[in-house]
């Protein structure tokens, strides 16, 4: 409704314009940067020039064995980050509901959620690795870094979900046990399908902050590495482009996952927008 | 997608505006509690369970190999004592107002741009997305991606010494404290960017045509109008920088080259020759020091107050 108008724009706006866009040459460039190293030839080094072109480091992913268990690690993580993802979305879904009424014990709840999103990971892999030790437990991906990441997850599903249900208007579900739905009928046939979009999200985040976490990871995953401990370790010992290899696989991975998340929730929200018009 | 954008007024709308449903019924309780009872055991077992341990454990002796149940307090003697520990916490609080500062101007200039300047829906989702999406990919290969950029041979320095500006490499530039300020500012500027773009999407437009009506120049709209009503996502994203900069261990390891240290890598490192009961110390020592400068924070501005008008 303002396009006419875009013409009258002050001198601010080009200003601020040209600052955006140097901020998100500074978020992609060097990322970029690090994609057309991945592809530097068999003699190339970790920076430019590029020595002719060739997968040899997408190659070398697969078949060093020196580099470490890169695919092993690969699919731990992708697993890990699926698992995540579900319990993510059935507990705190679940629990976003909960906060719709007050209830005694609701402000500690949310204030041991909180605190348990911005205490540094480390200290939460330390604890984890602390006590399976005075448990007697032996630490592994699957269980004490399963825990150890949802710390992490939880609350940022839980915050999700508070952002989807502030938005939510009741009265479709008021309206629902009007015309005599019962209280499961309510929650399956109205309010999850409102909520869809934001339940998309809410795995969106749960399978991302997975796929990537290190700090909690550290100390609490075991013998079996997830691929951003592999990485790290690569850091400190590899100096050749197999890192930047490394490097755009995962970001193609991340990409993909962001890309299937944010479409489906356009396409719901398209089908929705079509439904009212008809 | 606006679904981190929203978080903030989430938390006003779900826990602390006043609950629209009318007396608690008990019924209602106790669905709640059902609710909300399977997130709460996994937070119980997986992170308030262990962070007692690692009070408990702050007390205990050890020896080479194992930790040995005891009610000591020379870990934390040992801590106080030492002045290696007041040269990391100078380090880690260094890093931590410098990326502060960093992030705050860039955050506060970024939400204003797209709340104030980018007039049309469409294109305020897409570039906040544009800023969103790299938080979803992984922070070791962003913070990797500026080697190639800052290194001896990298493209920075060849730039340089090709427009004729320096005719050495500077050296500087990687594995020193520039090259962990630049991955800290690259990584954290989005927990900045949201929670200020957020309460500035509430600010009604019409109160900076009233100032500007009044005659304040731009300026001074910013200054008098816009900078105070975005005080909480001011307070939230301050909160957000301070906890990750200090709590972070991996970027400044990485990124200095092992040249400097904050209080979390030396832990770290206490860790890795398994003396885990110092290390135990030294993390609760930061939890206190932490939760005093978030207290310090939420005392200048009063978070939940702003939330809720």
């Amino acid at each position: 409704m303002h396009g006419a108008d875009g013409d009258h724009r002050p001198w601010t706006f080009y200003a601020f314009a040209a600052f955006f866009g140097l901020f998100v040459a500074f978020l992609y460039g060097p990322m970029i940067v690090i994609y057309i190293l991945s592809f530097q030839g068999p003699q190339g080094g970790m920076t430019f020039p590029l020595n002719g072109v060739s997968l040899h480091w997408f190659y070398a992913l697969v078949s060093q064995t020196r580099v470490g268990d890169i695919a092993g690690s690969f699919v731990r993580s992708i697993g890990l980050a699926a698992l995540v993802a579900i319990i993510t979305v059935a507990l705190s879904v679940v629990a976003g509901l909960a906060f719709r009424r007050r209830f005694r014990g609701s402000v500690f709840a949310f204030y041991l959620a909180i605190a348990s999103l911005i205490m540094p990971g480390l200290f939460v892999g330390l604890g984890i690795a602390l006590t399976f030790r005075l448990l007697g437990l032996g630490t592994s991906w699957y269980t004490s870094g399963l825990g150890a990441q949802l710390t992490w997850t939880l609350p940022f599903g839980l915050l999700i979900m508070f952002a989807v249900l502030g938005r939510f208007n009741r009265s479709y579900e008021e309206a629902a046990i009007d015309l005599g739905a019962t209280q499961w009928q309510k929650l399956n046939e109205v309010t999850l399908p409102i909520l869809l979009p934001g339940i998309i999200g809410v795995a969106l985040f749960g399978f991302t902050l997975s796929y990537d976490e290190l700090a909690r990871t550290a100390l609490t995953a075991g013998s079996e590495n997830t691929l951003p401990l592999e990485i790290w370790a690569m850091t400190t010992n590899v100096t050749s482009p197999t890192l930047y290899a490394v490097g755009a696989v995962t970001t193609i991975v991340s990409f993909a996952v962001i890309i299937v998340a944010l479409s489906s929730i356009a396409a719901i929200e398209r089908r929705r927008a079509r439904s009212l018009t008809e | 997608m606006a679904l981190v954008d929203q978080t903030v007024d989430g938390l006003a709308a779900g826990v602390m505006a006043p609950a629209e449903s009318v007396a608690p019924d008990n019924s209602g309780e106790r669905a709640s509690w059902f609710q909300v009872a399977p997130l709460m055991v996994v937070l119980l077992l997986f992170f308030g369970l262990p962070m007692l341990v690692v009070l408990a454990v702050s007390f205990f002796d050890f020896d080479r190999t194992d930790i040995v149940p005891a009610f000591i307090l020379d870990n934390y003697a040992e801590l106080f004592r030492s002045e290696v520990t007041l040269r990391l916490y100078a380090s880690s609080i260094k890093f931590a107002l410098i990326v502060w500062a960093v992030t705050l101007v860039l955050g506060f200039n970024i939400a204003y741009f797209l709340v104030f300047h980018v007039r049309s829906l469409l294109w305020q989702i897409g570039l906040f997305l544009v800023c969103t999406v790299p938080f979803l990919t992984s922070n070791i290969i962003r913070m990797i991606s500026w080697i190639p950029f800052l290194g001896r041979n990298g493209i920075f320095n060849q730039a340089l010494e090709g427009a004729g500006i320096t005719s050495q490499p500077l050296e500087f530039l990687l594995f020193s404290d520039f090259a962990v300020i630049v991955a800290y500012v690259h990584l954290f500027t989005l927990f900045m960017v949201v929670p200020i773009f957020n309460s500035m999407a509430r600010i009604d437009k019409s109160l900076l045509e009233a100032a500007r009506d009044a005659g304040a120049g731009r300026f001074r709209v910013v200054a008098e109008v816009v900078l105070p009503l975005s005080k909480s996502g001011i307070a939230l994203g301050s909160i957000f920088v301070i906890t990750l900069v200090m709590g972070d261990s991996f970027v400044v390891r990485t990124m200095s080259g092992g040249q400097s240290a904050s209080v979390v890598s030396a832990l770290q490192n206490e860790v890795a020759a398994l003396q885990y009961p110092p290390a135990a110390a030294s993390a609760v020592i930061m939890v206190i020091i932490v939760t005093l400068m978030v207290a310090g924070i939420l005392r200048l501005v009063d978070v939940r107050k702003e939330l809720a008008r």
